[in-house]
């Protein structure tokens, strides 16, 4: 093809194609990684399914006390997990990855010298962690259906499902982009210790985030943690009969967030690669 | 793929009283000018610290100039970044290729970046493969590469796309002296089939074999720009004697330039230059002065009509130093 910089529209379409093609080199790392991605998209929620769900009912430990609480809380846990497993996709699949390539390898320098302007790089990554995030969602969703020792019941909104899945994906590649090129190379463990676990541990997993009415405190602060309204929307979403924070605080958390996020992940990616 | 609109008015590159000072005010690079015509090979020659790799972080985009512009094929590559990059082959000072992916998906991705379907990409990197002999390493992992083919790779990388200029910023620097070969005989026949070639080196030898032009480069500033022949007729018409007094007395420099006619004494530390036309007749002379005042000396070493005797006369020392 023949490009020049004086055709504004063929230069507009090239750039498309060069962060498709970025993209792709993140996909193609993926599939010859494929067990790899497997194994850290599902080991994590299998776990809080199968002691949550699977082992504490069995040993009469289970949440709630008596089998229809245990089978409300089985259903609750459903979006908790799959919320999890998305913006954990971030971290895994954007941050990590570029905390790296910031740093010991510079392998990052021949993406940033593709003819394309640096934000349409920086966009290529929150795109290939938000295809990864999907991904990871409908793996956990299947296999959260299937362990726990009660049955479910989801009641599938689809219009809210096929909103929120999205637009949650898109939020946890801008989240991975903004903690990549914040976090230096030898702190690393912080990313663990300060966003994911606090995120994960109060981010509306276990339990529905209106019910958190009881700790006022709590209940505000966790707002600024975007799992809560992936999580929220979700439950919206996949179930009925247990209470959700109303749709316009979701949707508004959710586009928020990851507005917020995007600017952040992309002048920190500038600042990264430019000086 | 990219299809540069060539220019044939403008030079391939042109730099422009570039200036760079980061922020801690340290200046890198003091009003830097130089521009490159096309299908010619460059070398910018000088020590660690010079301010080489901080203007070829302007030229590729990666530093945004205090002052000054630089422009390739005519395009300003502050204001328009992408459509400059389109136009750049770069060769890094490390290693940066991705080790996630194969040697040959090391270039047809970066093909695909640059605009190539993934059958031109694949074709193109087979050829390249072929010409940089790694063809049988194609699908291995690039962490396996010795440090000579992962230059070897990283040099085709940066010219798959047909770039208007390669730029490779101390690219031999780590490499063994046979890989050291086979790099030079890979960008001679670049250059050959017309590709626009800038590297900085601090090799003496290396800028005087490859590049039709030097620049040499000190402390942010380009001291001279010629062909190395013009540049070793301007300034290393002089030789260099250069010797060690470990303990000797400032003094002795004034005393050495009554004795010694015709020559320029230096003395910095205990390093004594002195620059002559005529070294054969004077030799004997310095050495007899010396055992005279019984002053006892070191590496004693005569430059001549060689890059290092023009880097030494233009700033004074040695590039080694």
């Amino acid at each position: 093809m023949s490009l020049t910089a004086s055709k504004p529209i063929i230069v507009r379409s090239h750039y498309a194609q060069t962060i498709w093609s970025l993209v792709m080199r993140d996909l193609r790392v993926l599939i010859s990684r494929w067990v790899m991605f497997l194994v850290r998209v599902i080991s994590q929620p299998i776990l809080i399914v199968f002691v949550l769900a699977y082992v504490f009912p069995k040993i009469g430990q289970g949440v709630g006390g008596n089998a229809a609480a245990e089978a409300k809380f089985s259903t609750l846990l459903v979006a908790g997990v799959v919320g999890i497993s998305i913006i954990t996709q971030g971290i895994q699949a954007v941050a990590l990855p570029l905390v790296q390539e910031f740093s010991f390898t510079r392998e990052i320098e021949d993406r940033v010298l593709a003819p394309i302007p640096i934000w349409g790089v920086a966009t290529a990554k929150i795109i290939s962690g938000a295809l990864q995030a999907l991904l990871a969602a409908l793996v956990v969703f299947a296999v959260s259906i299937f362990i726990p020792a009660t049955s479910i019941h989801l009641s599938v909104n689809w219009p809210l499902v096929l909103t929120i899945i999205p637009i949650a994906a898109v939020l946890s590649g801008a989240l991975g982009l903004a903690i990549g090129t914040i976090v230096p190379p030898t702190q690393v463990a912080f990313i663990f210790a300060i966003i994911l676990l606090p995120m994960t541990f109060l981010g509306a997993v276990y339990y529905p985030w209106t019910s958190l009415g009881a700790i006022p405190w709590l209940k505000w602060a966790v707002l600024i943690n975007p799992l809560i309204y992936i999580n929220e929307g979700l439950r919206a979403g996949l179930t009925t009969g247990i209470e959700h924070m109303n749709l316009f605080g979701v949707y508004a958390g959710l586009l928020g967030f990851f507005l917020f996020l995007l600017l952040i992940g992309i002048r920190g990616f500038k600042r990264r690669v430019i000086s | 793929m990219v299809a540069p609109e060539f220019d044939t008015q403008n030079p391939a590159i042109e730099v422009n009283e570039l200036v760079k000072t980061y922020t801690g005010s340290i200046t890198a690079v003091k009003g830097v000018s130089f521009s490159i015509p096309r299908g010619s090979i460059y070398g910018l020659l000088g020590p660690n610290g010079a301010g080489k790799t901080t203007t070829f972080g302007m030229i590729t985009t990666r530093v945004i100039p205090t002052s000054g512009t630089v422009t390739i094929n005519g395009i300003d590559v502050v204001a328009r970044p992408a459509a400059a990059k389109s136009f750049l082959g770069v060769v890094p000072q490390s290693n940066t290729l991705d080790r996630s992916l194969s040697v040959r998906e090391n270039l047809t991705f970066h093909g695909r970046y640059f605009g190539m379907t993934t059958k031109v990409a694949r074709t193109k990197a087979d050829q390249l493969l072929e010409q940089f002999r790694l063809r049988e390493r194609a699908a291995a992992p690039v962490g396996s590469l010795s440090g000579g083919m992962a230059q070897r790779l990283m040099v085709a990388r940066a010219v798959m796309h047909s770039p208007t200029i390669l730029v490779l910023d101390e690219p031999t620097t780590g490499l063994d002296p046979q890989s050291r070969l086979a790099l030079w005989q890979i960008l001679r026949d670049l250059n050959a089939a017309g590709q626009t070639i800038l590297l900085s080196t601090h090799y003496m030898d290396e800028a005087d074999e490859l590049c039709e032009a030097i620049a040499i480069m000190d402390h942010g500033q380009i001291l001279a720009l010629d062909t190395p022949e013009a540049l070793k007729r301007s300034y290393a018409k002089q030789a260099q004697i250069s010797l060690d007094l470990q303990g000797a007395d400032q003094g002795l420099a004034e005393v050495l330039s009554k004795s010694l006619p015709d020559t320029t004494i230096g003395f910095v530390g205990s390093q004594l230059t002195i620059s002559t036309a005529d070294p054969t007749d004077l030799l004997p002379m310095l050495v007899k002065e010396l055992v005279a005042m019984e002053i006892s000396y070191r590496n004693l070493s005569v430059k001549q009509g060689s890059l290092e005797s023009v880097f030494l006369a233009l700033t004074g020392r040695d590039l080694r130093e």
